[in-house]
């Protein structure tokens, strides 16, 4: 190890309330580097970040900036350094412009003369590859041009360790591609890079070294290239959990829902709209529907709940209307809802399990004339924790104190134990653990051999192409035609998620 | 430095003891306040808070003014369980109260055992409709209910002043601004013979009853306490806010009313525009002391009760002012708000961080 070690750690402690978040880390990235720190939700990764980036202070540990010893005591002090941060969830104003978005983030001095700005910005954003016009309003932007206003904010600023938190998330596959490259050329010229990531194959394809982190601690090191994508799996989670799910194919049935040219006009400026969205779901089958975070998934997942009405179009479920219907009259006839956020819409934090069974299982004879039958829900909450596998100290325990994994086999057993008819889930797997995630898999999969039909809204594109026999793409409210799993490349769906199909063709597929 | 940091979990303990803490406190500042006026505090505070209580007549009185307090309050934990901050108690209930005497005034000549449940009802239903207007205000116009609420308030106090100085007015009363005195079948019985206490505080008893059945018991409690707790958890469930909303005030609306109903038809017998001295106010306090619990809020109207008596018993005894009672309950609800943060939060000591360079706060902010 003869490079110049850009920056290096040493036992770095940091302990929240309750929780010792980080626990005696060491981590070095020599400069050039593309560094992967890996790791489950809640391994401690956002905090080590917040470390370095001095957004807290760690309780012990020392850090080493191209080998000297610093204390870095804001984001600020950070920058000056040369470090910079591109955060999962961006902080852009909509309503200002690329140019400003960046002077805001710069010294005065620097910021004032705009005309030479907006010539620095086009340098940058040239050179490496990150085409952006200094003059567009944010709103008007893609995700994944958002996330280049923020890299270019960073390298604009002499940036010589760029800190990415989960920057794929938010982007299609073609856009995970130009973004690859960007990285690649910028660690050429000596940047180094920290790629907080839990996408192995990414990883893989792009980092020189990787660090996995769990549960607070480092579990290991490794060289991504040379070890197996399940190598790395195993440091994330440990010994003893199973990482897949087998899932046989899937036996569809009759048609149970019938989606035809659902709109529903957002009255938020910057929410998303729903466009003539036209699906049908067989019995005994999972649909996919991808897409980048923002398109219009969480509208349609509540058109379909009943939480909004839709504006115009068609929803039948077995022949049956249901577009008028409230969300609990369409729960009566077996539609089973799985909300993107458990905590505080899937589940009411501070109260109980059994109480947030009464949520949604209210029809199972839990309730005689108004009167809540305590001794049955306790039963339910039971047999789904039993049946589940949710690691709780039983049903009097808060939602909040659950781990996100075990709150979501909750919330899905919930769902699945009222035996749906349709169940539409939405990112069910999100932020949860590799073990519960296999458990969520398997429920679902269980539910569709039984004959229900799922409609599985996801950003995991592994996860859809696993579970599904059929995918279609979410972008800016309209839905792409939906394929057969088996004849969707990955291409083909990266372009729809990009809104690269024809509505006409999509309302003709779906028919 | 001290650092107020969030409990990772909240205390419960806290929960409970916050109230009797806030009580202390509220003891120990009216013992400095009697001494800064040159009272003797012992004195003070022995007339305020123990004298009231320590007989028969007393306790009866205790009970007469729990009443009004209690109904109001239990109704108003409905609507404080749904995050509905209905401020209109007092309203609900000058306009139960006036309900009520328009109909006992109608049948001062009438005797039957239907008519005092025909003017209690008529109160219960005038608090409602005032309660509904709120209600509608805020289900169709999204009026913030707190503000409706507070300015309902004084409307009703105005059209009741506008009844006892006109429609309602007593030809005979020497122009005093009263209605004639309601006829015997009109009037509460009393619940012990020789004192005023009367079956107001049945009625309050029996709604704080209602209200715990209905939290630990009943599906449209649940509804009511996942509105609360939770609106987008009630809406992804399909709980209508807009019919619980409706409940809740209703509710409100009703138990007041009947607290009105019960003090025109109990002690007073009569509307005089002094009808409340404050209760639906009051009844505020005695919510958020009694942690919105049936138990919770008996002890707390009890206590509550105590400071309007103990207020007149030093305006006799020791020629204090008015003024008291008003005092004593709003310290109790300052000290309680604070005591309630420790709920939430904790102490921590802190040793001074390093002060920030200019340049890194201005950074800081733009990072925020």
């Amino acid at each position: 190890m003869s490079a110049a070690l850009r920056l290096k750690l040493e036992n770095i402690v940091k302990e929240y309330p309750g929780c010792r978040a980080n626990d005696g880390i060491d981590l070095t990235v020599e400069s050039g580097e593309i560094h992967a720190l890996l790791g489950e939700n809640g391994a401690g990764k956002s905090t080590l970040m917040k470390v370095i980036y001095g957004v807290v202070q760690p309780d012990e540990g020392r850090m080493l900036w191209n080998g000297h010893p610093v204390k870095v005591d804001s984001p600020a002090r950070a920058r000056a350094m040369g470090i910079g941060m591109v955060f999962q969830h961006f902080s852009l104003f909509e309503t200002l412009t690329v140019a400003e978005n960046i002077a805001l983030g710069l010294p005065t001095a620097e910021a004032r003369d705009r005309r030479e700005l907006d010539q620095r910005i086009r340098e940058v954003s040239e050179r490496y590859g990150m085409a952006l016009d200094p003059r567009r309003y944010v709103s008007t932007l893609s995700v994944g041009e958002r996330q280049r206003v923020e890299i270019i904010r960073c390298l604009i600023q002499e940036t010589t360790l760029l800190i990415l938190d989960e920057p794929t998330s938010v982007l299609t596959p073609q856009e995970v591609t130009d973004l690859f490259a960007t990285l690649r050329k910028l660690a050429k010229e000596g940047c180094s890079i920290l790629f907080i990531s839990h996408k192995l194959e990414e990883v893989r394809s792009l980092c020189h070294n990787a660090t996995v982190l769990r549960q607070g601690r480092v579990s290991g090191d490794c060289r991504p290239k040379d070890v197996s994508a399940a190598d790395i799996a195993r440091l994330m989670v440990g010994d003893d959990t199973p990482i897949s799910t087998r899932v046989p194919a899937a036996e569809p049935g009759d048609v149970l829902l019938e989606v035809r040219d659902l709109s529903w006009k957002s009255s938020d400026p910057f929410g998303t709209s729903l466009k003539d969205v036209s699906v049908t779901l067989n019995q005994g089958e999972i649909v996919g529907i991808a897409g980048v975070a923002g398109n219009g998934q969480d509208e349609l997942l509540k058109a379909l709940s009943g939480e909004i009405r839709m504006d115009r179009g068609d929803m039948d479920l077995g022949g049956l209307g249901i577009g008028a219907l409230s969300p609990d009259q369409r729960r009566k006839l077996g539609v089973a809802i799985v909300p993107e956020e458990r905590l505080g819409r899937g589940a009411v934090p501070g109260m109980s399990l059994a109480e947030n069974a009464l949520l949604t299982a209210s029809g199972q004879g839990l309730v005689d004339r108004g009167m809540i039958r305590f001794g049955r829900v306790r039963d339910f909450s039971r047999a789904v924790i039993r049946r589940f596998d949710v690691r709780c100290n039983g049903e009097d325990s808060t939602a909040r104190s659950l781990s996100g994994g075990n709150l979501q086999k909750y919330i899905i057993g919930r769902e699945a134990l009222q035996n749906p008819r349709l169940l539409v889930a939405s990112h069910p797997t999100w932020g949860v653990d590799v073990g519960s995630a296999v458990a969520i898999h398997e429920a679902l999969v269980k539910l569709r051999d039984e004959g229900a039909s799922i409609l599985l809204i996801s950003e995991d594109l592994d996860e859809l192409y696993q579970l599904c026999s059929r995918i279609g793409a979410l972008c800016d409210g309209r839905l792409s035609p939906l394929a057969p799993t088996s004849e969707l490349t990955i291409e083909q769906l990266g372009q729809w998620m990009a809104g690269e199909f024809d509505s006409a063709e999509a309302t003709h597929a779906a028919a | 430095m001290l650092l107020l940091e969030r409990r990772p979990v909240d205390s419960t303990l806290m929960r409970w003891t916050s109230p009797v803490l806030a009580l202390v406190l509220t003891v120990i500042t009216g013992f400095v306040l009697f001494m800064a006026m040159g009272k003797d505090p012992v004195e003070g505070l022995t007339f305020f808070f123990i004298t009231p209580v320590s007989d028969l007549i007393g306790l009866a009185e205790l009970g007469l003014k729990m009443a009004p307090l209690l109904l109001c309050a239990a109704g108003l934990t409905v609507c404080y369980r749904a995050k509905l901050w209905n401020i209109g108690a007092e309203g609900h209930f000058l306009m139960g109260a006036l309900g009520a005497s328009v109909v006992a005034v109608q049948l001062v000549d009438v005797s039957g055992f239907w008519v005092l449940p025909v003017v209690l009802v008529a109160g219960i239903v005038a608090g409602m409709l005032w309660a509904a207007i709120a209600a509608g205000l805020k289900t169709h116009l999204n009026c913030n209910e707190i503000l409706t609420t507070i300015m309902l308030n004084y409307i009703a106090l105005n059209l009741l002043l506008y009844a006892v100085h006109g429609p309602l007015k007593d030809p005979y009363g020497f122009g005093f601004p009263q209605s004639v005195m309601f006829g015997d079948a009109a009037l509460l019985p009393d619940l012990i013979p020789g004192t005023r206490l009367h079956l107001g505080l049945a009625f309050g008893l029996l709604a704080a009853v209602s209200v715990w059945v209905l939290f630990a018991r009943s599906f449209i409690g649940f509804q009511l306490n996942v509105v609360g707790q939770d609106q987008r958890a009630a809406a992804f469930a399909g709980f209508s806010a807009r019919r619980l909303t409706w409940f809740a005030f209703l509710v409100g609306g009703a138990t007041a009313g009947l607290a009105g109903a019960s003090e025109v038809t109990g002690p007073i017998g009569q509307l005089v525009p002094q009808v409340s001295p404050g209760y639906g106010y009051t009844a505020i306090i005695v919510v958020f002391l009694g942690r919105m619990h049936a138990l919770g809020i008996i002890a707390a109207s009890a206590l509550l009760a105590l400071t309007f008596i103990g207020g007149e018993m030093l305006q006799i005894a020791m020629n204090m002012p008015k003024a008291i009672t008003g005092l004593f309950q709003g310290l109790l609800l300052f000290y309680l708000l604070t005591c309630d943060a420790f709920i939430h939060y904790r102490i921590r000591l802190k040793q001074p961080a390093i002060k920030p360079t200019p340049k890194a706060v201005t950074a800081a902010t733009q990072e925020s």
